[in-house]
């Protein structure tokens, strides 16, 4: 399936296997089309996860993970992107309904905006909430002391 | 004191539209709740005692376990995970442990799998016997909640002379057990099966053909197998739509395919149905305690690990099939002492985005139910 996927487009996406478990890295541009012929072709009609890894050090900061099943091979597949701080990616939500929360919570942690999503707010942190708490440069003691102070009326949380 | 955060979600809901010659009614419901299980806030939108629509917000219980595991070692983080699905710790444990353990390329030896296995399944119960009393006692049946906590405190009895601790129970080690299985340990278990297994008959007397319960659960809170899948939903959930789908056959972690058991499976997608699969999963979990009881092997219970565990550069996906669903692990390793990154993949957060779907059209009083019958755990949902 992947050598398939590596004829049609070449270059732009790179299928890896570590520990025994198929991966595969694809170019940003690529995202949508290869999401939507992993979902349509391949069978691939269960999401499992979307989330984000930053690397600060890199040009482009952010890996996008998407880890997918397909009930009909028993197969699990993960798709890798590169973003750069910034930029942002297509959504998932017309392919997958369980991108909307997902989507979300990689917004409210690292602060990636998803193209097209419908309701893109925070999920686990209040609205009004400063900074992403699961950016490396963001420390584990830190807090948006603005919003405690004026929501929760006391000096810090810690 | 202004609270941005339970006035903003109101706001946008201004009553513009009548329906039945009513105006539409928004309440707010939790986040201090009795049948929300936790601190879980729904604001519903309602015509009447008919639910147009609902909005969940969560997070009220965010402690930045995953922000947590990069600042600790892989040896330190692995009590925090029983913190999650804290009616479920052991299987949060096995989850991570195996995870790691991908990751170093080591398995842990067969009689801790064994031990892992009964402790897991062990805990598969007793997460459906709070389910089950809890669910009922939201919809109006109280006894069942007498009868499950009872039979349950068995189970935690057993956790409590293994490891001595009764919910957050830290039992595993990457590598396989801290402890050896106390003496009387499989006596205990082989009791505790032959005691429970009248009782869950006692469970289904009380409820299964109750003309309340039946009004209470059947055809409400309907999901398809499609719909489940295109949302993520995952276990009992999941099978009571019916797909057959069950990670401990599909993709077979620790030992579960040394053992015989059924995948059970509903039809119609309500909550009747979801009852139904879960007793029956209680039932397939005592034939796999049974077996693994009288198979478990000599020999050592911890593989050979690194006291200082630094995983080779790379990451992995492992899941388990939690009580609640698909529980998984997603781990970067960059070669240090600490991971680099650690998402979990929550079955109780996935599951909970589909409570809109089941709701709308609804009554407001099942909502109640449906709640319950998703079987949501905050501490998982909002990690």
């Amino acid at each position: 399936m992947i050598a398939k996927l590596k004829r049609s487009y070449g270059s732009g996406i790179e299928p890896l296997m570590h520990l025994g478990q198929n991966y595969m890295v694809v170019d940003r541009s690529l995202i949508p089309e290869i999401l939507q012929v992993l979902r349509d072709e391949e069978q691939f009609d269960y999401c499992v996860d979307i989330t984000a890894v930053h690397y600060p050090k890199r040009e482009k900061q952010f890996d996008v993970v998407w880890v997918l099943y397909s009930f009909a091979q028993n197969a699990r597949v993960r798709v890798k992107t590169q973003i750069a701080e910034g930029e942002s990616i297509a959504s998932s939500v017309p392919l997958w309904a369980t991108a909307n929360w997902l989507e979300r919570e990689v917004y409210d942690m690292f602060g990636i905006k998803f193209d097209g999503h419908p309701d893109l707010k925070r999920i686990l942190l209040p609205d009004g909430w400063k900074g992403f708490p699961l950016r490396k440069d963001y420390g584990i003691l830190q807090q948006d002391n603005e919003w405690v102070q004026i929501n929760l009326g006391i000096e810090s949380g810690q | 004191m202004t609270d941005s955060r339970s006035l903003s979600p109101l706001d946008l809901e201004t009553p513009d539209q009548t329906f039945l010659d009513a105006n539409e009614l928004v309440i707010n419901m939790g986040p201090q709740h009795p049948a929300t299980h936790g601190v879980l806030r729904v604001i519903l939108r309602l015509d009447g005692e008919k639910v147009m629509g609902l909005e969940c917000v969560i997070g009220y219980l965010h402690r930045g376990v995953e922000k947590i595991a990069e600042n600790r070692t892989y040896t330190m983080f692995n009590p925090y995970v029983d913190r999650m699905d804290y009616v479920a710790a052991v299987s949060n444990a096995l989850g991570y442990c195996e995870a790691v353990e991908k990751l170093l390329s080591v398995e842990a030896p067969p009689r801790a799998q064994y031990i892992r296995v009964i402790l897991t399944e062990l805990n598969r119960m007793a997460s459906h016997q709070l389910w089950l009393g809890t669910h009922a006692l939201d919809i109006g049946a109280i006894t069942p909640l007498f009868y499950t906590f009872r039979d349950r405190e068995e189970i935690l009895k057993i956790f409590e002379k293994y490891c001595g601790a009764r919910l957050t129970t830290h039992a595993f080690r990457i590598g396989g057990l801290q402890y050896e299985a106390y003496e009387g340990f499989e006596k205990d278990v082989k009791n505790f099966v032959s005691f429970v297994k009248p009782k869950i008959d006692e469970y289904e007397e009380l409820l299964t053909t109750n003309r309340i319960w039946l009004e209470r659960t059947k055809g409400v809170g309907v999901i398809s197998g499609k719909d489940c899948i295109a949302l993520g939903v995952t276990g009992p959930v999941l099978r009571a739509s019916g797909v057959q789908w069950d990670l401990r056959k599909a993709q077979p972690y620790a030992n579960y395919k040394n053992f015989d058991f059924e995948i059970p499976t509903g039809q119609n997608g309500d909550t009747y149905d979801r009852y139904v699969v879960r007793m029956a999963e209680m039932r397939q979990s005592l034939r796999i305690i049974e077996q693994a009881v009288e198979g478990i092997p000599e020999g050592p219970i911890m593989a050979k690990v690194p006291k200082v565990m630094k995983p080779p550069v790379g990451e992995v996906y492992h899941s388990i099939e939690a009580p609640k669903g698909e529980l998984g692990y997603f781990i970067v390793s960059d070669g240090s002492t600490q991971p680099y990154r650690v998402r979990v993949r929550p079955p109780s957060f996935v599951n909970l985005q589909a409570l809109e779907l089941m709701c709308r059209g609804q009554l407001v009083a099942d909502v109640i139910a449906v709640i319950g019958t998703l079987d949501i755990v905050l501490g998982e949902v909002d990690r």
